[in-house]
């Protein structure tokens, strides 16, 4: 895919915290209403990639396209309007002495948009909570409702782009397949643009079309969904990634190699 | 509201709802929750008691006494106590009743300026140091380094003596003295809110960092420093009472219970309740302050709990 025709392109990304190399020179490209996988362990970068096309960091060096137009390290409203990020720890993410309703409610007065009202009620509807949720505090809401107000709040904005940063993996197995399904879901009726790094290869395969594998800041392979459910990787390292995601196997880890 | 919550059962109820149904609902329902918590610690009851006491005697003096505090009766001077004077008089004749309940006012115009000066000035400059961090924070941090590095009454006593004696210089010297504890305890905790994901979330949103700082930062940090605030308090009414002792507070006739004590001394041993009854004051008064602030802190203070 052209970097031009894409909703999202990064080019030659590198990040750099004081001497760690964090990523090193990661370029890939995202079309519209495609749902796009990053994966790799942990300290591999993933979510370091994410967080700079977000806008998080200021660290950054190469190229970032969102919609055809390059954005630099500070972002205007318009790139706010454009892409929106659910966090990996909805324990984390909600502030814990707002309402659900505050919480809403802020990116709608930031941005000056009218109707508040009905924008609340209706992206609490769209996650699938209730009007009862609406003037609830975080801690009087479970994991996968903290994670649902979460991806409600990167909703109301509508975003064309959801950066999804583990968006399911601090939640209990029923409830992430809850929050996946409601992901599959909003993309499928609003032709959203995902970003989902992860660990879970199971997690990819069920939301994802295509995917990187990354290791040490640097992407070692893109394949497809079906290569990945084919268990047909190119590179020893996926091949490695793909036998640690099937359980522990002590076979595996004694065969357990560093790749850089 | 429907009529069943005009009964004390039905307010509960509405409190305690699991899913409240309006703003106002959910924030009446998180104070009632921290005044049940509050409720619980028996000293911290007794603590507010002492404190709303001594907003009663203060906005109440007229009715309680029907003297001046400044009216003097020579011939009656240093009269023990007794039914009709009952903390007896002071070395000018006045009635040591009327003047402690007069200087309530003053007690608490000095608890509540030194408040509200301190306070926000520890806030704004501790979050903002923590928030922006950089040369910024290096900047601010040394300045508050320095204001801590003076032993406080020493301090407040060289800032008393530039500005002039007087129970307002008295309150300006230690406001000046008091902010830098504030600024650390308010950095801190935006050091380790900073980084969270909420705080990412709404720069996500589009924030601007002074929204980031009043409407996230603050009201996290807020608790604490409620809590440092009045255990504070009893110091700063030590502090003030010392000033007064040393007469660079309150200048006579005020009927502050620091400059009392003062004029009290010379007379301690033959006429105790010219210099006890008003430090009995102060020691209550600080005591009120300190059982209200630890009572507080279980309340307040997210890591206690």
């Amino acid at each position: 895919m052209s970097a031009d025709a894409a909703m999202l392109a990064v080019e030659d990304l590198h990040v750099r915290f004081g001497d760690v190399h964090a990523v090193r020179g990661v370029s890939f490209a995202v079309g519209g209403g495609e749902s796009f996988g990053i994966v790799g362990e942990s300290g591999s970068g993933k979510t370091t990639v994410l967080r700079a096309v977000a806008g998080l960091y200021d660290e950054w060096t190469g190229t970032i396209r969102v919609a055809g137009r390059v954005v630099g390290k500070s972002r205007d409203r318009a790139f706010r309007k454009l892409a929106q990020m659910v966090f990996q720890d909805p324990y984390g993410s909600l502030h814990p002495r707002h309402t659900v309703d505050r919480v809403l409610a802020e990116p709608l007065a930031i941005h000056g948009q009218g109707d508040a009202e009905a924008r609340i009620e209706a992206s609490l509807q769209a996650v699938g909570l209730g009007p009862e949720f609406r003037f609830r505090y975080p801690h009087q809401l479970s994991g996968g409702q903290r994670q649902r107000v979460a991806i409600a709040r990167a909703l109301i904005l509508e975003p064309r782009v959801m950066l999804l940063d583990e968006p399911t993996s601090s939640l209990d197995v029923s409830v992430q397949a809850e929050i996946l399904n409601l992901l599959s879901r909003l993309r499928a009726e609003r032709g959203l643009t995902y970003i989902l790094v992860t660990h879970n290869l199971a997690v990819v395969a069920h939301l994802c079309g295509r995917l990187v594998v990354m290791n040490q800041g640097r992407i070692v392979e893109a394949m497809t969904v079906e290569q990945l459910r084919a268990r047909a990787p190119r590179e020893a390292y996926t091949r490695q990634l793909l036998r640690a995601s099937m359980g522990y196997d002590r076979e595996a880890a004694r065969g357990l190699e560093t790749f850089d | 509201m429907t009529t069943a919550a005009h009964t004390p059962e039905g307010w509960r109820e509405w409190l305690n709802a699991a899913a409240p149904r309006s703003r106002a609902q959910a924030r009446l329902g998180q104070a009632y929750q921290s005044w049940r918590g509050f409720r619980r610690n028996p000293l911290a009851i007794v603590g507010l008691c002492i404190i709303l006491g001594l907003l009663l005697v203060a906005a109440l003096a007229p009715v309680l006494t029907n003297q001046s505090p400044f009216a003097q009766e020579l011939a009656e001077r240093l009269r023990a106590p007794d039914g009709e004077h009952w903390f007896g008089m002071d070395e000018l004749g006045r009635d040591i009743f009327t003047r402690i309940i007069y200087g309530a006012r003053i007690t608490l115009m000095i608890v509540v300026l030194v408040a509200i000066i301190v306070a926000p000035v520890g806030l704004i400059v501790g979050t903002t140091a923590g928030y922006f961090g950089g040369w910024f924070d290096v900047v601010l941090m040394r300045v508050t380094d320095i204001f801590l590095a003076f032993p406080r009454l020493i301090l407040a006593l060289a800032f008393v003596s530039a500005l002039g004696p007087g129970i307002e210089n008295a309150v300006i010297a230690i406001a000046l003295t008091a902010w830098p504890p504030y600024a650390r305890i308010a950095r801190a905790e935006t050091l380790t809110i900073r980084n969270a994901d909420f705080i990412s979330a709404a720069r996500m949103s589009g924030a601007s960092s002074l929204r980031i700082l009043f409407s996230h930062v603050i009201p996290l940090c807020l608790s604490s420093v409620i809590v440092r605030v009045t255990l504070d308090m009893a110091g700063i009414i030590l502090i003030a009472a010392g000033l007064g002792f040393l007469g660079l507070g309150a200048q006579p006739p005020s009927p502050e219970w620091g400059a009392m004590i003062a004029s009290g001394r010379k007379f301690l041993l033959d006429q105790w309740w010219v210099a006890t009854l008003p430090g009995l004051a102060i020691c209550t008064v600080s005591l009120g302050f300190n059982l209200l602030g630890d009572g507080l802190r279980d309340v307040l203070d997210p890591k206690q709990q």
